[in-house]
C-alpha cells in the first residue's frame, strides 16, 4: 500500500489536484485545509484520480471539504475524473441540504449559572411533589370506593418482594445493630454495675426508633431504587404513556400497588427488626457480660410497653410510604434515555432516604412533645 | 476472487433442544445484496444474529472470505466484526449520546484519526444518510424513520465490508422505506459493501436485492435460494405465492 497524497497543479485559473495513493480511515492521510488556500484565484478545479489506489470514506471526507470550499467560493468543479462509487457518495452526501437550524451542543456553564440553575430546579421540583402527593391520594380515596384499577397479581409479587424477599438482609442487619447496641450500652452499664438495663437500652431502641430506621433505610436502596428503575423504564418505553391513553391511570396500576405494598410490608418488617435486636441484645448480653436468659426476658418485658410497638410499627409505616412515594415519583418523573434511568434511580434513593431522616426527627420530636 | 465473501454450511439453528432451521447452505458474493425471506418467526432474525456473532449456532459453519467465524480466535472473531457493519430493527442508538457522539464512538476506538478529521467523518456519514446538521441532536429528539437513518451512519462508520441489516423498513411509510431502498443501494454502489438485510417487505426485495435465502417455518430448513425475482417465476409454490402476493399488491 502506498501513502495518500495530493497534489495541486496547473495554472492559478485552472488548478488540477491529483489524488493518488491508497486511502484508509486506519491510516494517516492528507488534510484538506492545508490544501485550500492555493485555491484562492483559482475558477476551475479538476479532480484526477487515475493514479487514485484503493480508497474509502476517508477520501470521501476530503473531498467534500473541497466541494464545500468550492461550492462557496464560487470555483467551478470538474468530477469527470473520480471513480462512480465516489462520485455517487459525494452526490449523495450534498442530496440533502443540512438542516437550516442546526444546532451546537449546549455551551458549557459557569458556575453561577449552573448553582441558579440548580437552585430553580430544585425550587420547582417542589410543586412537582406536592402534585404527586395528591394524586396518590385520590388514587387512595378511588381504592376506597372500589373504582382504582390495578392486577392483584402485581400487588401480590411486590408484596412477596418487598415482604418476604427482604427477610435476610433485614434480619443480619437489625441483628448487627442489636449487637452494636448491646456492646456500645454494656461498656457504659457496666461502670455502675446495671448490665442488666440493656434490655432496656437495646428494646426501646430496637423496637421504637432503630428498627424501623433500618429497615427504612434497606428499603430504600433495594425496594424503592427497583420502583424507580421499572418506572422509567416503562417511561423510556413509551409504556406509561400507553396506560394514559387507554384511559387506564398509571397512578392508580403503577403507583397505587406499590404503595399499598410498602405500606404493609414496611411496619411487620419493622417488628421483625425490632424482635431480631432484641435477640442480638439478649445473646450479647447472655454470653459476654454475664446477665441470666430469663432475667433479660423479664426485663425486656417491663421496659416496652404497648405504646413503644406502637410508635415503632407507625414510623415504620411511615417510612414505607415515603419509600414507594420517592421511589414512584422519581420513576415517574424519568428521562427518555438510559443514563436517565440512571440518574432517577440514585435520586430516588437519595429522596427516600432524606425523606426518612427527616421524617425520623420530626416524628420524634412530636412524640416527645405528646408524651407518648 | 473465487472464494465468495460470505458462505454458510450445513447450518443449524436450536435453542436448547427446540430445532428453529437445519440444513442451511447458501453463498453470498462480494457486492451482493442478499436478503433472508421468510414468514414470521422462521428464524430470520436469529439466522442474523449468528451471522452477526451474537449467538453461537448449534451446527454447522460460517465463513467469511473462507476463515470459519465460529471456530476462529478470539481475536480473528473481532477483527472480522470490525469488518461488519449491523443496523438494528429499532436503530439501538445510544440513547445518552448526541447523533454525532453515536458515530464517533466506533472511530475514536478503532482508528487513530486526530479529532478533528473524525469530526468531519462524522459529518459526512450522517450528511450520506440525509441528516446533515442533526450531530448535536439526541435519538429520543428524532422521528423513527431518522432513527434508522442515523443507526445506518452509525453502521457505516468504519466502511464495513458487510453491512447486516434487521427489517430496515419495519415501521416506516412506504416513502420512507423506499428512500432507504434506494440509500442502501446508493451505498452499496458507493462503498462496493456487501449487504444482507432481514426483511418481508416484498417492494424492497424486488427493488434491490440480487441474491436471496427462503426459510419455511413449517418444514424448518430452506426452500429456495437465489434471486427474487427468478425465484418469483420458477421457486417452488410456496415461495411464489409468497413474492407474488407483493407484486399483485405493488
Amino acid at each position: 500500500m502506498s501513502e495518500a497524497r495530493v497534489q495541486l497543479e496547473g495554472d492559478a485559473r485552472e488548478r488540477r489536484l491529483v489524488l493518488g495513493g491508497d486511502w484508509s480511515l486506519q491510516r494517516p492521510q492528507p488534510r484538506a485545509a492545508a490544501m485550500l488556500p492555493g485555491l484562492a484565484n483559482a475558477e476551475r478545479l479538476v479532480l484526477v484520480a487515475h493514479e487514485l489506489g484503493s480508497w474509502d470514506s476517508s477520501v470521501a471526507t476530503y473531498l467534500a471539504a473541497v466541494l464545500r470550499h468550492c461550492g462557496a467560493r464560487g470555483i467551478e468543479v470538474d468530477q469527470r475524473d473520480l471513480p462512480d462509487g465516489l462520485r455517487r457518495l459525494l452526490a449523495l452526501a450534498f442530496a440533502v441540504p443540512a438542516r437550516p437550524d442546526a444546532r451546537g451542543l449546549a455551551p458549557r456553564k459557569d458556575y453561577v449559572t449552573a448553582v441558579g440553575e440548580a437552585s430553580v430546579r430544585l425550587w420547582r421540583d417542589l410543586p412537582a411533589m406536592v402534585e404527586f402527593v395528591g394524586e396518590i391520594i385520590l388514587s387512595f380515596q378511588r381504592l376506597l370506593r372500589g373504582k382504582a384499577r390495578f392486577r392483584r397479581a402485581d400487588l401480590w409479587y411486590f408484596i412477596e418482594d418487598a415482604g418476604v424477599r427482604a427477610l435476610p438482609i433485614v434480619s443480619l442487619i437489625s441483628f448487627l445493630v442489636g449487637t452494636i447496641l448491646a456492646y456500645m450500652g454494656a461498656v457504659q452499664l457496666a461502670l455502675f454495675g446495671a448490665e442488666i438495663y440493656i434490655a432496656d437500652l437495646v428494646g426501646l431502641g430496637m423496637v421504637r426508633e432503630i428498627g424501623a430506621l433500618m429497615t427504612g433505610i434497606i428499603l430504600a436502596g433495594r425496594t424503592g431504587a427497583s420502583y424507580a428503575a421499572q418506572l422509567g423504564t416503562m417511561q423510556v418505553n413509551e409504556e406509561i404513556d400507553a396506560f394514559r391513553t387507554l384511559g387506564v391511570s398509571p397512578i392508580d396500576y403503577l403507583v397505587l400497588p406499590r404503595m399499598l405494598a410498602l405500606i404493609s410490608m414496611v411496619p411487620l418488617l419493622t417488628l421483625y427488626a425490632g424482635i431480631v435486636g432484641c435477640l442480638a441484645g439478649a445473646l450479647v448480653a447472655t454470653t459476654v457480660f454475664n446477665v441470666g436468659l430469663y432475667e433479660y426476658f423479664n426485663e425486656t418485658i417491663a421496659a416496652l410497653s404497648l405504646k413503644h410497638v406502637v410508635v415503632g410499627v407507625l414510623k415504620g409505616t411511615v417510612y414505607g410510604a415515603l419509600v414507594a412515594y420517592a421511589g414512584c415519583l422519581r420513576g415517574m418523573q424519568c428521562g427518555r434515555s438510559a443514563q436517565a434511568v440512571g440518574e432517577t434511580t440514585t435520586a430516588a434513593v437519595v429522596l427516600g432516604i432524606l425523606l426518612i431522616t427527616v421524617s425520623a426527627s420530626v416524628l420524634t420530636i412530636v412524640f416527645q412533645k405528646l408524651g407518648i | 476472487m473465487s472464494t465468495p465473501h460470505i458462505e454458510v454450511r450445513g447450518l443449524t439453528m436450536a435453542y436448547g433442544d427446540y430445532v428453529i432451521q437445519r440444513d442451511l447452505n447458501f453463498t453470498i458474493n462480494r457486492g451482493d445484496i442478499f436478503v433472508i425471506m421468510g414468514g414470521s418467526g422462521c428464524g430470520k432474525s436469529t439466522l442474523l444474529r449468528q451471522m452477526i456473532g451474537l449467538h453461537q449456532p448449534a451446527k454447522g459453519a460460517i465463513l467469511y472470505n473462507g476463515v470459519d467465524y465460529w471456530a476462529a480466535s478470539e481475536e480473528t472473531q473481532a477483527s472480522l466484526r470490525r469488518g461488519f457493519g449491523v443496523l438494528f430493527q429499532a436503530g439501538a442508538l445510544w440513547s445518552s449520546l448526541t447523533l454525532a457522539e453515536n458515530v464517533t464512538l466506533p472511530l475514536r476506538e478503532f482508528t487513530r484519526l486526530p479529532k478533528d478529521v473524525v469530526q468531519e467523518i462524522v459529518a459526512l456519514k450522517l450528511a450520506l444518510v440525509g441528516l446533515a446538521g442533526f450531530e448535536n441532536f439526541y435519538p429520543s429528539e428524532i422521528s423513527g424513520g431518522m432513527k434508522k437513518r442515523a443507526g445506518l451512519a452509525r453502521a457505516m462508520a468504519l466502511d464495513p465490508e458487510i453491512l447486516f441489516f434487521d427489517e430496515p423498513s419495519a415501521g416506516l411509510d412506504p416513502l420512507s422505506s423506499q428512500r432507504l431502498d434506494e440509500l442502501i443501494l446508493e451505498l452499496r454502489n458507493g462503498l462496493g459493501a456487501t449487504i444482507v438485510l432481514v426483511t418481508h417487505e416484498l417492494p424492497s426485495i424486488f427493488a434491490i436485492a440480487n441474491n436471496s435465502v427462503f426459510l419455511d417455518a413449517d418444514t424448518r430448513t430452506m426452500i429456495a435460494s437465489g434471486d427474487p425475482k427468478l425465484l418469483v417465476e420458477q421457486g417452488p409454490d410456496k415461495v411464489r405465492h409468497f413474492l407474488k402476493r407483493g407484486l399483485s399488491e405493488s
